[in-house]
């Protein structure tokens, strides 16, 4: 099916408390070698067809607006997948 | 004096607003996220909760709900509104407050009577507090953390738009230990605490008198009816 990916990422310079929490985890599983973990989310947006032009600047309009929060996150990657 | 209260899926304090709607004197009316409608009333809440599970991000989905609309084109004409908790949450993501909020610096839900200051008192929320009065109203939040750009900070510290601090402790490791906010012209409100649950003896935050005697969050809700009479 083909697909936009959008990924947002916490704002760098952000806590990112659920990040943190997995890296310690696998410090405690002894992965000594991961010096830091961040999480952040993936949205793939279905559609019928091969999106178009317009359907990407669609989508990139949507992850500023909705699909991530300036303020707190930044948007990393608007790819398509077909 | 009708004061809507907003239900959208996941709200859970709204039968709490409308009880302290109620025992401030006015007269609660239920708003439904999905209706654009609001039935002519004199002042919004938007009260707390888990709208729409916290998907995406706290009052996200929220925001872009049918009744969002009407309450942000009413609140640029000047209609009070008080987002408490999920409803700050669904004011920022409808930036009618700047800003944003983030999960708590200690990763806990916390669930406190936490003191604050007040520092603004010329809003239709805030109206019949004192400045600088310490007030105690319970906050119970997973992510409650404000943040905003330096820039923003600046402005409303310049501009004087922060309505209430935390005081003694900073539960949420909120920036300049901001606990609400208000616009510039004074008719929107937001704070991460919960006027609603300190409004009636008995039910209140334990004050040095007595019990569960705290009645510090009925100011908010008398403060609008005012503010509605004399306008």
């Amino acid at each position: 099916m083909p697909k936009i990916i959008v990924e947002v990422m916490p704002k760098a310079d952000l806590l990112d408390p659920a990040g943190k929490a997995v890296a310690s985890a696998l410090q405690r599983r002894g992965n000594a070698e991961i010096t830091n973990v961040r999480i952040g989310k993936r949205i793939e947006l279905h559609y019928e067809s091969t999106p178009t032009e317009k359907d990407i600047e669609a989508a990139k309009q949507i992850a500023a607006d909705f699909l991530s929060n300036g303020v707190i996150e930044d948007v990393v990657a608007v790819t398509v997948e077909n | 004096m009708k004061i809507g209260v907003v239900t959208f899926p996941g709200t859970l304090d709204d039968r709490d607003a409308q009880r302290a709607v109620r025992l401030a004197g006015g007269e609660p009316v239920a708003l439904w996220h999905a209706d654009t409608n609001l039935h002519s009333v004199d002042a919004v809440i938007l009260p707390g909760g888990f709208s729409f599970g916290d998907y995406l991000r706290c009052g996200a989905i929220a925001a872009q709900a049918p009744v969002m609309e009407s309450i942000i084109d009413a609140a640029n004409g000047g209609l009070p509104v008080l987002g408490i908790c999920n409803g700050f949450q669904v004011l920022v993501e409808s930036h009618l407050l700047p800003g944003g909020l983030i999960r708590n610096e200690h990763q806990h839900f916390i669930c406190r009577d936490q003191k604050l200051i007040v520092e603004n008192v010329d809003t239709a929320w805030t109206n019949g507090f004192k400045l600088g009065q310490e007030i105690t109203i319970p906050l119970k939040n997973g992510e409650g953390g404000y943040i905003a750009d330096d820039e923003t900070l600046k402005r409303l510290e310049g501009d004087g738009l922060i309505a209430f601090r935390y005081s003694e402790v900073n539960p949420n490791g909120s920036v300049n230990n901001i606990a609400g906010l208000r616009n510039e012209r004074g008719n929107v409100v937001g704070l991460m605490p919960h006027p609603e649950h300190a409004v009636e003896p008995g039910f209140g935050p334990d004050t040095p008198l007595a019990m569960r005697s705290g009645v510090d969050g009925l100011t908010f809700f008398t403060s609008v009816l005012n503010q509605v009479v004399n306008s």
